[in-house]
């Protein structure tokens, strides 16, 4: 069995906010009628979270539950139970018109903690960052300057960002120069 | 800059987020169609100055199709709907004569 490695081996930088990458974390997309009492029980069952309302992220004990877009689920588990918890959800969905999927090993996980966090995005996504624009519990997709990412923010007011595992030196590079020292703008100071 | 509301995850989306899918409510002519009708709908688009109906995909984001009514020349939205319909809701029909008495959706 090889070793379980993340894009770029844990890589970290540090500017006016650091950028690192997170360790592996357990991914599963999850497609079928949200609205499903069945499919509602299995996934909140597994993460203990609540049902994600539109654009919302909710957080359990297990994990946590992402709305992806009106027919997508995205279920964030411990990497270790991933494939159980695909395998479980299968099953209970076996009956239904739905897709479960271990997407853990094609993205990549950034966390972007620091003062200048909310600017540094604001300089690669087309989204209104503001404080009380975008705020803890919201989860964004979008694009970071050429690539599709998704991210979230917590109540401390770190970020983090997912994208494909394929752009991860990328994006990785973009976050990097955006927390450049002396790149602080201030807008949101 | 054009800024579309996507009508199922409600962002409001800035044109680098989205993609064009060019003019809405085609009607389909496929098999058994005559020659002139398959040409027109594979190929035959209107390009009007003024009001357009449009499909866009919100590609960076939750990744939906959805259709905009828009003016073509003052980049004015007026409104965006799903795209599971033929024609467009009242309201945004409302909106568009509103602003530009006399408009008629094309045939």
């Amino acid at each position: 069995m090889s070793d379980i490695a993340t894009a770029l081996g844990g890589a970290r930088s540090q500017g006016s906010s650091s950028v690192s990458e997170a360790p592996m974390q357990g991914m599963i997309t999850l497609r079928g009628n949200l609205a499903d009492p069945a499919l509602v029980a299995a996934v909140t069952g597994l993460t203990g979270a609540a049902m994600p309302s539109t654009r919302q992220i909710t957080q359990g004990e297990g994990g946590s539950l992402g709305w992806m877009s009106p027919d997508e689920l995205l279920i964030l588990v411990p990497h270790q139970g991933v494939t159980d918890a695909v395998r479980d959800l299968s099953a209970t969905l076996k009956d239904q018109h739905a897709l479960v999927c271990n997407v853990s090993d094609a993205r990549a996980v950034f966390t972007l903690s620091g003062p200048t966090a909310r600017e540094v995005l604001a300089k690669l996504c087309p989204v209104d960052l503001a404080p009380g624009q975008f705020e803890a519990g919201e989860l964004r997709r979008t694009r970071v300057a050429q690539v599709a990412a998704a991210f979230w923010v917590d109540a401390q007011g770190d970020f983090t960002l997912i994208c494909f595992r394929s752009v991860a030196q990328y994006v990785f590079n973009l976050l990097t120069e955006a927390a450049l020292p002396g790149g602080e703008v201030g807008v949101f100071a | 800059m054009l800024l579309l509301t996507c009508p199922y995850c409600g962002v409001e989306a800035d044109e680098t987020e989205l993609s064009p899918g060019g003019e809405a409510h085609l009607k389909r002519f496929g098999p058994g169609a005559s020659d002139e009708d398959f040409e027109a709908y594979l190929f035959l688009r209107d390009n009007p100055k003024g009001v357009h109906l449009e499909r866009w995909r919100h590609a960076n984001g939750c990744g939906k199709w959805f259709l905009a009514a828009r003016c073509t020349s003052t980049l004015e939205v007026f409104g965006t709907y799903p795209a599971q319909t033929t024609r467009p809701p009242e309201d945004v029909l409302e909106a568009i004569r509103a602003k530009r008495p006399g408009w008629e959706m094309p045939a």
